[in-house]
């Protein structure tokens, strides 16, 4: 037991210091060498496209269950106007980019460790180096940088669709008086939620990629190797994410104040 | 032009190469045949570092390439082509992506210089035309081709080939045979072939080389190798398994 739990933390050490160093020539990689332009743009329409139908989803149904939930704590002391206000704090700082990046990690980062994985066990990576293209310019530094483009636009788009759908559900279904409940929802919001929020979602994009990235590049043998790197990155970075996502909230608080 | 002094390597615990010297010289030809799962492949990856070693040097005109790092080894790669044993097309490029790969990243070509040379290597490859189709239309000795002319178009210096015919059917394998002679004909490279089909190695090996036990065991001429009588040559060119290994 006790070493087993010893194994098992030099992995996670190991891992972490792999991750790291990937990152580390990502980022160098990303200032000395010319990126390619249309592969970038591809890679991001690609994040875009696959992502649409899941976070709008995600998004309109958070928004909408905030809404009902709030109106029936709220309505007990005649709150009900303040309703959309605490969908529009908690969309923008937090479930908007945290559920963004959940899911995103589960279509995109899964996607990312299956194409690289499966071009590792087909040889393709080493292909690829032996035709003097670095893998990491050519397959990690894009993927990287457009998953770091993509997410603060996918979470704005979370934000913006759990709010109008919590306005829906709290004018249509609730009968909340619209102009107060608007109105009290741009005073509460605060701005610097929503600039909050577009740094969390920029940051959880970087972890999808990376750690989507790095579970494809050291895959293991055949399918089954690919299939367990795929199901690894999904899992690593959702818990990297709400780890991750608990100290930025306090250091951003910080910073933002 | 190609020397390996005392190569070890292990993945794990489990040792595959123990001491593998050899010499390659320039313009040679030479086959490195050895069991399946004998350490062919990592051989081969070690020459174009691929593979880094955990003891011995690999020495490209005298440069140590075991001691580069991924960027300054691309420079050295620059020099090498190299033929995968399942190809290792781009499967999400076209043939002339594949096949234009290498000249296509050097900002010194133009597009239609680019073209143009991947026209002349498709050519050489006998696969004219068929620039447009992706990797999973072609059949898989098609694609050992368009492998192979994505590996010369740029004119490499040294050409290595993983088990080049494996899994094709005799006709196709001999077409490759005579590419693999026409190559090194026609462009004068030095090669490197490993392969375990004997008649790959008799026709366009200069030189025999035989991995046994994770060490070189023979290097001979392809005559001295077929009329050879150690028992250990023998029993890999007559292909006669061990008595001991019957009982699975
Ligand atoms: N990247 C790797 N990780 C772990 N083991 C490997 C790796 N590459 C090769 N091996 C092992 O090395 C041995 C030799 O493999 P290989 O060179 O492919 O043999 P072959 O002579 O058939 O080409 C095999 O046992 C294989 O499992
Ligand atoms: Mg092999």
């Amino acid at each position: 037991m006790k070493l087993g739990a010893k194994a098992w933390i030099n992995d996670w050490l190991e891992g972490l210091g792999r991750i790291s160093q990937l990152l580390r020539e990502v980022l160098q990689s990303a200032f000395t060498h010319r990126l390619d332009g249309s592969y970038f743009i591809n890679q991001i329409y690609f994040i875009g496209v696959k992502s649409q139908s899941v976070v709008l989803i995600t998004g309109a149904f958070t928004g909408m269950v905030l809404a009902a939930q709030t109106y029936f704590q709220f309505h007990k002391v005649k709150m009900d106007t303040a309703t959309l206000a605490v969908v529009g704090v908690s969309m923008c700082s937090e479930l908007g980019p945290v559920l963004t990046a959940l899911m995103v990690a589960g279509r995109v980062g899964a996607a990312m460790a299956a194409e690289l994985g499966t071009m590792r066990v087909t040889e393709q990576v080493d292909a690829l180096r032996t035709l003097a293209a670095h893998p990491v310019d050519y397959l990690v530094v894009p993927r990287f940088l457009a998953t770091l483009v993509a997410m603060p636009l996918l979470t704005a788009e979370s934000i913006v669709v759990g709010i109008a759908a919590g306005y829906a559900v709290g004018v249509q279904l609730l009968q909340i008086d619209p102009t107060y409940l608007w109105h009290n929802m741009l005073r509460y919001t605060d701005p610097n939620e929503v600039v909050a929020g577009l740094t969390k979602a920029t940051i959880f994009g970087g972890i999808i990629a990376i750690i989507g990235c790095y579970k494809g590049m050291s895959c293991g043998e055949g399918a089954e190797g690919v299939g367990k790197a795929t199901t690894e990155a999904v899992v690593y970075s959702s818990i990297s994410i709400l780890i991750v996502n608990f100290f930025l909230t306090l250091a951003l608080n910080r910073i933002l104040e | 032009m190609i020397e390996v002094r005392s190569l070890v390597k292990s993945f794990g615990s489990h040792r595959v190469l123990d001491g593998v010297s050899l010499r390659v010289e320039k313009g040679e030809s030479v086959v490195i045949i050895g069991r399946s799962g004998g350490g062919k492949s990592v051989l081969l990856k070690h020459l174009i570092g691929l593979v880094q070693p955990d003891a011995g040097e690999v020495l490209i005109d005298g440069e140590n390439i075991a001691r580069l790092n991924e960027r300054e080894l691309l420079r050295v790669r620059r020099r090498f082509g190299m033929l995968f044993q399942g190809a290792a097309l781009f499967d999400s490029l076209t043939v002339a992506e594949n096949v234009g790969f290498v000249l296509a990243r050097e900002k010194q070509h133009t597009a239609a210089e680019v073209a143009k040379a991947v026209e002349e290597a498709l050519e050489m490859v006998e696969l004219p035309g068929t620039q447009s189709k992706k990797p999973s239309e072609l059949s898989g000795g098609m694609r050992k081709r368009v492998g192979l002319a994505r590996a010369i178009v740029y004119r490499p210096e040294i050409v290595l080939y993983d088990e080049p015919t494996t899994g094709l059917d005799p006709i196709v394998s001999d077409s490759i045979d005579q590419l693999i002679m026409r190559v090194n004909q026609h462009l004068n490279v030095t090669s490197v072939v490993v392969t375990h089909d004997m008649r790959t190695a008799r026709r366009v090996g200069h030189r025999i080389l035989m991995l046994h036990q994770k060490r070189m065991y023979v290097s001979d001429t392809p005559e001295n190798l077929f009329h050879s009588t150690d028992p250990v040559v023998r029993q890999f060119i007559d292909g006669v398994s061990d008595p001991k290994e019957h009982n699975l």
